[in-house]
This record gives C-alpha cells, sequence and structure tokens, in this order.
C-alpha cells in the first residue's frame, strides 16, 4: 500500500534519511524502532510533505506522493499523529474534529464512528483542546486523524508520557483499525508497547532500515532491540 | 457651550474615530496574528479604498447614495484583489519571513502611493456622502452620516466576528493561525489561507476607507495616519488579538477625540504613541496577546 524507496531527506544542510526504505501493507501494522535522531519523526514528516526529500520516491497505491505539495498528501487518505499530538489547542474538541473531517469531506456518520471508539471525547466537544489531560489530548489527536477515513495511519509516539490505561485504548483502537485494513506506521520506543500490536519492527539507524523482523515470537529481550534501541 | 455637551461631542467625535480605527486595525491584526507579517502597505491600502472611491464617485451616475454603495463594494474587492496578488507574487517567494517582509511591505507601500499620485493626482478631492442628516441634540446639531459610519463599522466588525467564530473559512484561518504546519498535514491550503486573509485585512482597511471618506477627503498620502494608530492599536490590544484590537481602538480612538477638542490633535497622538512606549516595556504582548512561548 504505502512504499518508500532510496528516500534521502533533512532539514537543509543536514540530511537526516540515508537511503531509507521500507512499506507497510493493507492491515499491517509496521512498527518503527530506533535510538532517538535516527530519522524516525523525521521519515514521518517527509511521508507528510513536511520535509522535502531531495531523492528517492514515496509511493501510496501506485501514485507518487512524495512530489504532492504537503496539504494535498493527507487528501490522498494518510493520517497524521504527530509526536507531542499537535493539537489546534484554541480549538475546541468538535473544532478539532472537523478540522479532521474537512480533510476528505467527511461528514456525520464519520464523526459517530470515531467518537464511538473514544466516548469520553463526546462529554468533552465544547471544551478548549490545551485545557484536556494529556490522554483525552491523545485520543482527540487520533480521533482527529481517524475523522479523514484514512487508508494509512501514521503515529508518532503516541504512549508518550501517557498512563497504561491509555496506552491499552490506543493499543486496542490500532487492533480494531488493523480489522478495518488500515495499514499503520507506528514510531515507538516502549518495546512492549511495539510487540503487543505489530505485524513486523523496522529498526532505524543512521537514517536508513537497518533491520526489518516478524514481530510475532519476538521476546522483549531478543537483541535486536539491545543492539538497535539500546534496551 | 457647556462642559458637559462639549465632553459629548469629544465623544461622538472620538467614537466616529474609534469605529474606523477599529476597523482598519483589525484587518492589519489579521495580517499579523494569522500570517505573521507586519503589513507596512496597511495604510496604502486605505488610502486606495479612499482613492477609488473617489473615482468610483465619479463614474456611478445618479445620487450620491448609489455611487458610494457602489464604492462599498467595489473598492474592499480591487484592494482586496492587489493585496492578494502582493501575497502571490512577493509575500509568498518570501516565505513570509518577517523581517523581509517589512522590508517588502515598505516596498509596497511606496508603489502604491506613487501609482495613486500617477493616475489621482496630488490633490485632496472630495466624496460626497450618501445621505446628509442632522441629528438635532438640546446643545448641538451632529452629523447622522458620522452615526452611520459608527453602525456601519459596528456591522462590519460583527460580520468579521461571525466570519472567524462560525464559519468554516473561519475555523481554518483560526487552525491555520495556531500551527501551519499541522493545518497543512489536515488538507489546508495554507498558500491560499494566507492570500485570503491578507486579502481580507487590506479590504477591511479600504471599507473603512470609504466609510471615512466623505468626511475627510481623498488624497494619495491620507494612509499615513491610519498606519500609526493602527499599529498603535494592535500593539496596545495585543498583535492578532482581535478582541484587544476592538478595546484598544476604542480607548485611543475616545481618548483621541477627547484630547483633539479639549487640546490638539498632535497631543492626543502623542499621549498614544507615549502609551505604546508604556506597553511595549511593562506589557509587551499588548493588554490581550499572549506572550510568546
Amino acid at each position: 500500500m504505502l512504499r518508500l524507496d532510496d528516500l534521502q531527506a533533512g532539514y537543509g544542510a543536514v540530511q537526516v534519511l540515508h537511503g531509507l526504505s521500507l512499506s507497510v501493507a493493507t492491515g499491517e501494522v509496521l512498527c518503527v524502532m530506533g535510538r532517538n535522531g535516527a530519522g524516525k519523526s523525521t521519515m514521518l514528516k517527509a511521508i507528510m510533505g513536511q520535509v522535502r526529500t531531495s531523492a528517492g520516491t514515496i509511493d501510496l497505491d501506485g501514485t507518487r506522493i512524495d512530489p504532492l505539495p504537503a496539504h494535498e498528501v493527507s487528501r490522498h487518505g494518510i493520517g497524521y499523529v504527530p509526536q507531542g499530538r499537535r493539537l489546534f489547542g484554541d480549538l475546541t474538541v468538535a473544532e478539532n474534529i472537523e478540522i479532521g473531517l474537512m480533510t476528505r469531506n467527511r461528514g456525520a456518520a464519520v464523526r459517530e464512528r470515531v467518537l464511538d471508539l473514544f466516548p469520553r471525547l463526546r462529554e468533552r466537544m465544547g471544551q478548549i483542546s490545551r485545557t484536556l489531560s494529556g490522554g483525552e489530548q491523545q485520543m482527540l489527536a487520533i480521533a482527529r486523524a481517524l475523522c479523514l477515513e484514512p487508508k494509512v495511519l501514521l503515529l508518532d509516539e503516541p504512549t508518550e508520557g501517557l498512563q497504561p490505561s491509555m496506552i491499552a485504548l490506543i493499543r486496542d483502537t490500532v487492533i480494531a483499525l488493523k480489522g478495518t485494513g488500515v495499514a499503520t506506521i507506528l514510531v515507538e520506543q516502549r518495546v512492549d508497547a511495539a510487540l503487543s500490536v505489530a505485524d513486523r519492527i523496522a529498526f532505524v539507524v543512521g537514517g536508513r532500515v537497518a533491520e526489518t523482523v516478524d514481530a510475532a515470537g519476538l521476546s522483549p529481550n531478543a537483541p535486536e532491540f539491545i543492539n538497535h534501541v539500546g534496551v | 457651550m457647556d462642559f458637559g455637551p462639549f465632553l459629548l461631542l469629544a465623544l461622538m467625535e472620538g467614537l466616529v474615530t474609534a469605529a474606523v480605527l477599529a476597523l482598519t486595525a483589525s484587518g492589519l491584526s489579521l495580517a499579523f496574528g494569522i500570517m505573521r507579517v507586519v503589513n507596512v502597505a496597511h495604510g496604502a491600502f486605505f488610502m486606495l479604498g479612499a482613492v477609488l472611491a473617489w473615482f468610483v464617485s465619479q463614474w456611478v451616475p445618479g445620487p450620491a447614495a448609489l455611487s458610494f454603495a457602489a464604492a462599498l463594494v467595489i473598492c474592499p474587492l480591487i484592494v482586496g484583489g492587489i493585496a492578494a496578488l502582493a501575497d502571490t507574487v512577493v509575500l509568498k517567494r518570501l516565505n513570509y519571513e518577517p523581517e523581509a517582509t517589512i522590508v517588502a511591505t515598505i516596498g509596497l507601500l511606496y508603489i502604491l502611493e506613487q501609482a495613486a499620485l500617477s493616475f489621482f493626482g496630488p490633490d485632496a478631492r472630495p466624496v460626497p456622502a450618501p445621505l446628509n442628516f442632522r441629528i438635532q441634540l438640546p446643545w448641538f446639531g451632529y452629523s447622522g452620516y458620522k452615526l452611520m459610519v459608527v453602525v456601519g463599522a459596528a456591522l462590519v466588525l460583527l460580520a468579521v466576528w461571525l466570519i472567524l467564530r462560525h464559519t468554516k473559512a473561519g475555523l481554518v484561518m483560526r487552525a491555520t493561525q495556531i500551527d501551519r504546519d499541522t493545518a497543512r498535514a489536515f488538507g489546508i491550503n495554507v498558500d491560499r489561507v494566507y492570500a485570503g486573509v491578507f486579502a481580507m485585512g487590506a479590504g477591511l482597511a479600504a471599507i473603512a476607507a470609504v466609510l471615512i471618506v466623505p468626511i475627510q477627503q481623498a488624497h494619495y498620502l491620507m494612509g499615513g495616519d491610519p498606519l500609526l494608530l493602527s499599529f498603535i492599536v494592535v500593539i496596545i490590544g495585543g498583535l492578532g488579538s482581535l478582541r484587544g484590537t476592538l478595546v484598544a481602538a476604542l480607548l485611543i480612538g475616545l481618548s483621541d477625540g477627547v484630547i483633539s477638542t479639549f487640546f490638539a490633535p498632535t497631543l492626543a497622538k502623542i499621549i498614544a504613541t507615549l502609551v505604546v512606549a508604556l506597553v511595549l516595556v511593562f506589557r509587551p504582548q499588548g493588554l490581550f496577546g499572549t506572550r510568546a512561548a
């Protein structure tokens, strides 16, 4: 579904991705792990067009999306939950949801389906989003991305700083989406969180994928984690 | 005239100034709040609105009210179109870098002023008021048109507020103001939003000019005072805060009316500038602005 091929990207003169290649299929959860600065978040930003690529291709269902302006990427069906949530903090919960719905002209039926996944948001529709708790903000960030009914969902460290019940909710949501055919790329630092949802794990080292392994049967103490993540 | 009626007259004059100022400054505030562009050409857009109103008053036959109504529609559209073009051709290419856009809008100011001088000439020219009637108070009579300016400005500001708060376009503008990268990640064409906001800001200045030109006359250098006062208002109110802009416009407009009536217009400008200096020292984010993180 989504394929990155020999991708090179960076910030000005600083190149971060050095020929990164990976792919994720329909209904698959690909977890991307690596040390800080390895290029995981830059890879997601490059997919979203927020960081310009200098070489390589990004292909979604046979269409190259890397030449597109940033605002057109999501319209092709890529939902993005950035690191740190990046909610529109001064807007209400309902307005953040509305922005998500507007992306691909989705209506009330989609909103209701998304809110069914996160009933707590339904109770807080009029609340300014920056006043939500950390967990609720993460729910909203995911709900906003789901409002565009994505074919591919990009999650950048969604469990960062959250309590166990919220982490479990996010895991259950990703598993439910997998069942509907959504392809997910999950950037994750926590080994247990990665193993609980991932089909495959790609380890990024120095801006390229060093190794990709099946998650099934992988132990939290596997040498891959120690070698590439340092845990 | 006794002190009480004299004060009432000063306050009414101040209210007219405040209404026009609120309209002009809200355009400047919109451009800064959403695009982070300090638009030095804003006064020139104001001037262009007034000059175009004069052209429309010459070309549209019939009663003054008809040409005024035409000017109220045509002038903001033309000025907004010029602003959108300037945004696309100049500001976008500068990637909206704050320092570069200040220099670019200074250049735009000179281009617009010289263009007005070339096509309009150096003379101040009157534009007839759409209605001429006086409201007779027990102590003095007062221009009914001036009160219409206040009502008209209030209606336009209400429309701006409704657009920002209760329409999809307003939601998109507010989302872009908060985080343009995330806005792009949700399909918002930020370039188009910026062009629209810059046009809307310039259009508001043009509406203010059309409203005030029957009182002031059109002149190619008339943009200086509205620009200075608009900067004073948005700095006191808080750059980018529409609510702050309205409160500060009321404050500056009323004080300008009172001080100009009882003392001298120059003293009013000096005091307003002094207030700006104090705000910058003690509350740099303005009365309603938020401190940068």
